[in-house]
């Protein structure tokens, strides 16, 4: 692996923050390098909000995306606002909420029920940046599942752990059920 | 002690540097991009013995840290855009009375309340120039996490020296950023504190310079005591309408940067030894730069990075000599020309100064950088 250029777009308030930052964590546990960076609007909730990583063996110079191998879009807005950057090739993971119309013809375009199953089937809307960190991993392989774990347990709050788990097991399951469009 | 990687924020490797340094008091009112350091130093500080206060504003912010640095401690206070305006004033008493003091500018965009929460660089001659009168000052501008730990380190080591207020510039991108850092152990630091009175009280006066023009400083409330004002004032501390003395001071607190010009001035350069072209940029535009340079050079363009480090004062005679090396300068900023104002001023008539400018709230890219180069070519 050279380098990976991650960007986690979403609304403000879905956990895309703390998914970059448990990503970052996850590669700097398999002993490589990582940045992150945001950009978000003065608003606390709402709006378009991205998150990015980049993930690489070597120095990283440029601490932000310009070459997206690999875009989640959670919202149809954050998607409008982001997806430009996205690579010919690259990876692009929607929400099943999210339509991306006619221009996907370049990238590897999955889309995976993720909101849905925060919020109907574990009934905690809060796990959805979880859930979409297992669904990323399972379809990218970016960092391995054991480093992407042991991230995600040390960053959530005491007495979480067992509901984290489950959100990550089942992002994968979404994930590897998801076909490819 | 076993050394470990870790995830860590430009804010917080600010306030990391600041207690390693010895920081033990921060007063502020917290603003976007900079709030994290508020809240990190209300958590750590009182951990080491230290106290954090949230004022009801940036100037009471800039008063109190002021005051406590009188009494001894070393401080500290933080924030960006409009209340680095309102610090303005109260710097400038710092300059005058001479009081040991960190002022950190996570830079965002403006002007007034701007853009809150994107990154700029539009604050370079305000943190020379925001106070007004002849007043000494210096910049430290990092452009990384490691960097932010190490330079905060410097500030608070420059200002206890030379008892002259430090502004630490940063920007939204190295506040916000999260790298892979590894923080030195603190026995590999040096550490300075400022010099203090050996004589007695009685025989002590505050503002009487020693040969490195910097006066000895006592602490309120241990005997020694003096008066402290923003006015002209003679060695006693106390007011004078002298020209004479007016004269005086505000040469030597000018000079008291020059002579210690070298110990102050830092900087970073790269490939320069063959260069045609200069990249010369600070801050997070640096990294772009540097960027740049490494595509460029893989297509074989002879172009070197200088990053000044110490941005005030202004590393004048290394940009000078390069100057007369190089065939043009380009300086990218997040503003519309701040900095190379330097440039352009050491370059008269020798070399070529070329501009790239952004001033919408993104970081400068890598190839706006290359673009502006292939043009100059």
């Amino acid at each position: 692996m050279e380098k990976y250029e991650v960007r986690l777009s979403g609304s403000g308030g879905q956990g895309l923050l703390l998914a970059g930052i448990i990503l970052a964590e996850s590669a700097i546990n398999e002993g490589k390098n990582a940045i992150q960076t945001q950009s978000y609007g003065p608003e606390a909730r709402g709006g378009a909000s991205k998150s990015e990583v980049i993930i690489s063996n070597a120095e990283i110079d440029f601490p932000k995306v310009r070459n997206c191998d690999i875009l989640l879009s959670l919202t149809q807005k954050s998607y409008d606002q982001y997806h430009e950057g996205l690579k010919d090739g690259g990876i692009l993971i929607i929400d099943s909420s999210v339509n991306v119309g006619e221009d996907h013809g370049m990238h590897q375009v999955y889309s995976v029920p993720i909101l849905e199953t925060a919020v109907l089937v574990l009934n905690k809307p809060m796990v959805t940046n979880i859930v979409a960190l297992g669904a990323i991993v399972a379809i990218t392989k970016v960092v391995s599942h054991d480093a992407l774990e042991q991230a995600v347990l040390s960053r959530v709050p005491k007495g979480t752990e067992e509901l984290n788990k489950k959100a990550l097991a089942l992002g994968y399951e979404i994930a590897n059920n998801a076909s490819r469009q | 002690m076993k050394r470990k990687h870790r995830l860590m924020q430009g804010n917080e490797a600010c306030v990391e540097g600041a207690i390693a340094a010895g920081m033990k008091f921060y007063a502020g009112y917290p603003i976007t991009p900079s709030t994290e350091i508020a809240e990190i130093s209300a958590e750590k500080l009182p951990l080491v013995g230290g106290k954090f206060i949230q004022m009801e504003d940036e100037i009471a912010g800039m008063a109190a840290i002021i005051g406590a640095s009188l009494t001894g401690l070393k401080s500290m206070t933080a924030t960006s855009g409009p209340g680095f305006s309102l610090k303005q004033e109260n710097i400038g008493y710092a300059a005058i009375a001479e009081i040991p003091c960190v002022i950190v500018n996570v830079q965002r965009g403006g002007p007034s309340t701007g853009l809150p929460t994107s990154p700029a660089q539009g604050d370079v001659m305000q943190a020379r120039w925001g106070t007004h009168g002849d007043h000494p000052i210096i910049a430290l501008t990092p452009s990384s996490v490691r960097e932010t730990f190490d330079l905060t380190v410097r500030a608070f080591n420059l200002t206890e020296k030379y008892r002259v207020p430090v502004i630490l510039l940063m920007d939204e991108v190295i506040g916000h950023m999260r790298e892979k850092v590894e923080l030195p152990d603190p026995s590999e630091l040096t550490i300075i504190d400022r010099k203090r009175p050996t004589c007695s009280s009685e025989d002590y006066l505050p503002f009487m310079p020693e040969a490195d023009l910097v006066p000895p400083m006592a602490d309120f409330c241990t005997g020694y005591r003096y008066h402290v004002t923003g006015l002209i004032h003679d060695e006693t501390g106390f007011p004078s309408n002298s020209y004479q003395v007016a004269d005086q001071l505000i040469r030597r607190l000018m000079d008291k940067i020059e002579m210690h010009k070298e110990d102050i001035i830092t900087w970073e350069e790269e490939n320069t030894e063959d260069a045609e072209i200069l990249l010369l940029a600070y801050g997070c535009t640096a990294r772009a730069a540097k960027a740049a340079v490494k595509a460029l050079r893989s297509k074989g363009v002879k172009v070197g990075f200088f990053r000044p480090i110490t941005i005030w004062p202004f590393p004048e005679e290394r940009v000078r000599e390069l100057a007369e090396k190089v065939k043009t300068i380009v300086v990218p900023e997040m503003n519309l020309g701040q900095l190379v104002l330097e440039v352009e001023r050491l370059c008269n008539n020798v070399t070529k100064v070329e501009r790239v400018n952004k001033i919408n709230g993104e970081i400068i890219y890598p190839e706006e950088i290359i673009r502006k180069v292939e043009e100059v070519l």
